[in-house]
């Protein structure tokens, strides 16, 4: 339990002192998740609306594949980026791996499936008849789903949290995408795995902690918007 | 408009990674101990800042090292697996390999050293051990630590077997930690037995035995692996892993924090000189 309390203490040493490679670290951390998720939001609130309102065939299918995606696991996802990056991959003229973008791009990949699952989630637990409603009133399809999202939007927010919490905290795509690089593509798991594997527990447990720090008050300042507008 | 500015917000994110021109990256493919032991973050600051190249140090086992960069996704390799880095240097696909430095392994086991192999030669340690049936870890990564445990084996004469031979699949820290819970004898790299003494107490039993020699070697990519080789880079910073100030460098690394140096610099010798 020493080591637990020693870590905690170095924690907020690293921070109240300010010390630059763990900001940089942790910005960074917030930037590639945080552009994902954005990314995720920008392609999967569209295609999760589409899916929960469109009647097409195959769309049972392409419900399960998206509900199938929702549980992708992150090593499978670098391992299948890492290869179509690579220089002799088919996008390796544009020399991304090992880069952030690279981490954006996988971490996308796999956030994009759980905000449409969820979207579409979200959509469908607005009753049918609200919606008929809308167009007996005369409301154009925009309007309607505008009004839709609208009403999904507290579900949606959901679907922010666990699309940024399922990046921000993965390490198996991170790592192979990114290559752990120092002061390019380190982020807080990377870093937590290396300083681990060179026995540098106590820092190892710094950068956990600020992790879940970090994880809180983004999903704190979420759920205040959230609750907020409940009331 | 709110999509735009979805965008304008995405691109200013992610816009650091994609601004990065390649053409001055020198992509280093390296075994972890190179990065563990903290070597690396010491050299390739200082070459960064002598040569205006950006270095991307890609660290993993010394068999996805070679692997990675026999395909053209590395400039230059630092790896420690002599008899795999000839194979590749015979094939064509590495070039120009060069002694960079060594350090040794040592033969760790629990204090009462039920084997008793203490001050054994490294194979006639092994041969106790199997014969014994104590409980030994294996790095079981393809690492250069696990190329020469293997290699042992095979000079001992023994093909070792669980339930005592454990296999961990995991990093030299990893499975020291491993060896150290389950009172296992185990083969690590001086460096990370040192930088893992706070937590550790296995003491060492075998040491300084020839075929225990941990030998650095540097080498550079073929450009005709892949497209996009940096050829360029990685034959600079192979010359500055080989330049005096450097070996200078590694000579001393490691006395501040462990009291003794990790590293011995070897720059211009033969392995038959060691």
């Amino acid at each position: 339990m020493g080591l637990v309390w020693d870590g905690t203490l170095q924690a907020f040493r690293l921070l109240l002192a300010g010390d630059p490679e763990v900001w940089r670290i942790t910005l960074l951390s917030l930037q590639i998740s945080g552009g994902a998720t954005l990314l995720s939001l920008v392609v999967g609130v569209p295609c999760g609306t589409a899916l929960a309102l469109a009647r097409f065939p195959g769309r049972g299918f392409i419900i399960s594949l998206v509900n199938t995606g929702m549980g992708l696991p992150p090593v499978v996802v670098g391992l299948f980026v890492t290869i179509l990056l690579w220089r002799n991959g088919a996008f390796g003229a544009l020399e991304l791996l090992y880069t952030p973008a690279a981490m954006v791009l996988a971490q996308f990949v796999i956030a994009m499936p759980i905000v449409t699952g969820l979207t579409l989630a979200a959509i469908q637990q607005v009753p049918e008849t609200f919606r008929l409603q809308m167009f007996g009133l005369g409301a154009s399809r925009i309007q309607m789903i505008a009004v839709l999202l609208r009403e999904a939007r507290l579900p949606m927010l959901a679907a922010v949290m666990a699309g940024f919490g399922g990046v921000i905290s993965e390490v198996g795509a991170s790592m192979m995408v990114g290559g752990n690089i120092r002061g390019s593509t380190r982020v807080l798991t990377t870093a937590t795995v290396l300083e681990t594997g060179k026995g540098n527990f106590d820092v190892a447990i710094a950068l956990s902690l600020i992790l879940l720090l970090i994880t809180f008050l983004v999903n704190w300042a979420l759920t205040s918007i959230q609750q907020h507008r409940r009331v | 408009m709110l999509i735009r500015l979805l965008m304008v917000a995405i691109l200013a994110l992610a816009g650091p990674g994609l601004a990065l021109a390649q053409s001055n990256v020198v992509i280093l493919s390296t075994t972890t101990s190179t990065q563990d032991s903290g070597l690396l973050d010491v050299i390739v600051p200082l070459f960064e800042k002598k040569s205006g190249l950006t270095v991307k140090t890609i660290s993993v086992g010394t068999g996805q090292a070679l692997a990675l960069a026999a395909r053209g996704e590395a400039d230059v390799t630092l790896a420690h697996a002599p008899s795999v880095e000839k194979k590749y240097v015979d094939e064509g696909k590495m070039r120009n390999r060069r002694l960079v430095m060594y350090n040794d392994f040592v033969l760790i086991g629990p204090a009462d050293d039920p084997a008793k192999i203490k001050g054994l030669p490294a194979a006639d340690a092994l041969k106790r051990i199997a014969e014994s049936q104590a409980r030994f870890v294996s790095r079981g990564d393809k690492s250069g630590t696990h190329v020469l445990e293997q290699a042992l084996w095979k000079q001992a004469g023994v093909e070792p077997k669980a339930p005592w031979y454990i296999e961990s699949g995991q990093g030299m820290g990893a499975t020291l930690a491993i060896a150290n819970d389950r009172l296992a004898y185990t083969l690590a790299d001086r460096g990370t037995w040192l930088a893992f003494q706070k937590r550790i107490s296995l003491p060492i039993l075998v040491e300084r035995d020839r075929p225990l020699l941990n030998v650095y070697s540097v080498m550079e990519v073929n450009p005709a692996n892949g497209p996009r080789v940096n050829a360029v880079g990685g034959k600079a910073f192979a010359d500055f892993m080989l330049l005096p100030e450097t070996q200078a460098v590694i000579k001393t690394f490691g006395v501040d924090k462990y009291g003794q140096p990790l590293f011995v610099p070897v720059a211009g010798k033969r392995e038959e000189d060691l």
